[in-house]
């Protein structure tokens, strides 16, 4: 259940309460998010919307420890990141949230099967262990027997696939999405949505999305829409039970 | 040893560049060796010479002689062990490129003065009868292809005439050190044909019992030949050899600047590649900060690829150095000494490590410090 009213259902996996963020351009303070409150509970699928600026991206950021509130806080899992030094902030990335990007963000000199092992060598796992793990992400996306190819010798939608499987090889606490279909074809695109719906459904994966494109976000169980640094709830049809 | 691939994976990403920059390395680390070669030729005297010996010169010059009487004077010194002499010969072989530095030995005490030289005894018995007999270091003799009983005609400078010897052995270095590029014949030879200067010797150089009283032994030695037609100046081996080296120039000071400006100008060429190259990655360097690793791993992974690049262009170019410093002295007798030093290898490795870590802390420090929001713009 996600809710944006600050109560929760205490079983939240992601819970944000009272989250700004302010930057300062010249001498002006622009005001991203005020005041967000957020709740999202194990197994959920969130799509955020919204216009260019509304502060999409940096509510993604914030959820993901790659930036710091300028007020407010973040609890994921228990682990209250806002105040923890940028040393315990990578290490609690590592651990937790497994990133997906728009321009898949594959290393381009490295294969597929090494892209994907990324997350896997800050672990103490063996090699086999490594490679154990590498094959059934990459055979979860469907990419099995592209393992050896580097990105160049796949396609927009295979690189995607690459960049969830790397999401995914460490089992991190949930997903962050940044309009991970923006840059492909509709039908790419829906490949790569029906892949997130399986990881969320048969998998059990928490997922939070930005999307632009209202095709995606309907495959998700609620859209949240971003409105001057505000949320506010959506339901999209067909998802909520 | 798990992050090797991710090294080897990002010096081949251009691979053009990589050459090129390992290429630099190569180039200023094979000057590196040929400098270093050619300075330790021209020091090899200076580092080999005998703690315990000093050489006895005319005071007026190096090309004024000494009377031979002067011998057993110098052996009644107390403290003195041992005496010897030679004379610089200075004769040519077939051409005047063809330089090699010949000596007339004092047959009696020459061998014993210099132990580091070895010449097996039937030999040296071999050089001891016969009048016209050589004694040649290996390395000579494999320059000319010589074997032992061959006659070499050589034609005199200093002293006119055609003079013609008979091979008789070979001498060896004990140490790799060793100059083995000398040609030794009898200075009684040498003093029975000369027209002039007879009874006179090049130099002396004497054996002490104890190195630590060299400074009392040169003031008394010079001392008791003070006031006499032929006064001498005394000297510790290892300060007559460094001052021939002085009177090339100061050699050591040319390497360096040489040496300097390469290096300066290497690291600029470098550090630029690589800042670079870092800035074409930033967006790659983020993510890998994303997924967890941290500011130290991104700021390691530069600089280990940059210090890559330096040690194996470094190596190359100073194993092209060791190369052709083994085909021997390029200037045909002026560097008789003339190779890289494992000690000179060691210093160029490092040299080409400092050079790259240097070149490479500044592209680090900016890929380690980089915010991965900023670098994203969005995740």
């Amino acid at each position: 259940m996600v809710s944006i009213d600050g109560r929760g259902d205490g079983k939240s996996l992601i819970r944000a309460r009272g989250l700004g963020k302010t930057y300062r351009r010249g001498g002006e303070e622009i005001h991203v998010l005020q005041g967000l409150n957020l709740d999202v509970d194990p197994g959920d699928f969130v799509a955020f919307m919204g216009p260019s600026g509304s502060g999409k991206t940096t509510l993604l950021n914030l959820l993901g420890g790659l930036d710091v509130p300028s007020a407010g806080s973040v609890i994921v899992a228990g682990d209250e990141i806002t105040h923890m030094s940028a040393r315990k902030l990578t290490a609690w990335r590592a651990r937790h949230v497994g990133f997906v990007f728009q321009m898949y963000n594959l290393i381009p000199v490295l294969t597929a099967f090494q892209n994907v092992e990324l997350p896997l060598l800050l672990t103490s796992l063996s090699k086999a262990e490594r490679r154990r793990h590498v094959e059934t992400a990459l055979a979860v996306v469907g990419l099995g027997d592209r393992m050896h190819h580097y990105p160049r010798q796949l396609s927009g939608g295979q690189e995607q696939r690459v960049g969830i499987a790397r999401a995914i090889v460490a089992d991190p606490t949930f997903l962050l999405c940044d309009e991970p279909t923006g840059d492909l074809d509709r039908k790419s695109a829906d490949e790569i949505l029906d892949l997130l719906d399986r990881l969320v459904r048969d998998h059990g994966k928490t997922a939070l999305m930005v999307t632009h494109d209202p095709l995606a976000a309907a495959r998700a169980r609620l859209v949240l829409h971003l409105e001057k640094g505000v949320l506010v709830e959506s339901v999209t049809a067909g998802r909520v039970p | 040893m798990k992050y090797l691939h991710l090294v080897v994976s990002n010096l081949f990403r251009k691979k053009t560049r990589t050459a090129l920059t390992a290429g630099s390395f190569a180039v200023a680390l094979f000057l590196f060796g040929i400098l270093a070669a050619v300075d330790g030729a021209f020091k090899q005297g200076v580092d080999v010479a005998g703690v315990d010996r000093l050489v006895v010169l005319n005071r007026v010059s190096i090309i004024q002689p000494l009377p031979l009487a002067y011998r057993d004077r110098l052996a009644r010194v107390p403290g003195v062990t041992g005496v010897t002499f030679a004379n610089w010969f200075g004769g040519v072989y077939q051409d005047e490129r063809n330089f090699f530095p010949q000596f007339a030995i004092d047959r009696e005490h020459y061998r014993q003065m210099y132990p580091e030289f070895v010449v097996p005894d039937d030999q040296w018995q071999a050089f001891l009868t016969d009048k016209e007999g050589a004694i040649v270091g290996e390395a000579l003799m494999e320059r000319f292809k010589w074997k032992v009983g061959d006659r070499i005609p050589v034609k005199g400078t200093i002293f006119p005439g055609s003079w013609e010897f008979n091979i008789r052995g070979v001498y060896k270095g004990r140490r790799i050190q060793d100059d083995t590029t000398q040609f030794w014949f009898r200075w009684d030879y040498l003093d029975e044909r000369k027209a002039f200067t007879k009874g006179l010797v090049g130099w002396y150089v004497i054996r002490i019992a104890n190195p630590d009283d060299a400074v009392r032994l040169v003031k008394v030695i010079d001392e008791q030949f003070a006031n006499s037609p032929s006064e001498t100046k005394t000297d510790t081996e290892k300060a007559f050899a460094a001052s021939f080296v002085k009177q090339m120039g100061n050699i050591q000071l040319l390497i360096m600047s040489v040496g300097s400006v390469v290096f300066f100008t290497l690291l600029l060429v470098t550090g630029n590649t690589m800042a670079i190259a870092v800035r074409e990655r930033t967006r790659e360097l983020a993510v890998l900060k994303a997924v967890g690793f941290r500011d130290g791993f991104v700021l390691a992974l530069v600089i280990v690829e940059t210090m890559t690049v330096a040690v194996v262009g470094g190596g190359i170019g100073l194993g092209l150095a060791k190369l052709f410093t083994l085909r021997g002295d390029p200037t045909g007798g002026l560097l008789p000494f003339f190779y890289v030093s494992p000690q000179s290898i060691a210093l160029g490795l490092g040299l080409a490590l400092v050079v790259g870590l240097a070149a490479g802390i500044l592209p680090a420090l900016s890929a380690s410090r980089l915010r991965v929001v900023d670098a994203l713009r969005r995740i």
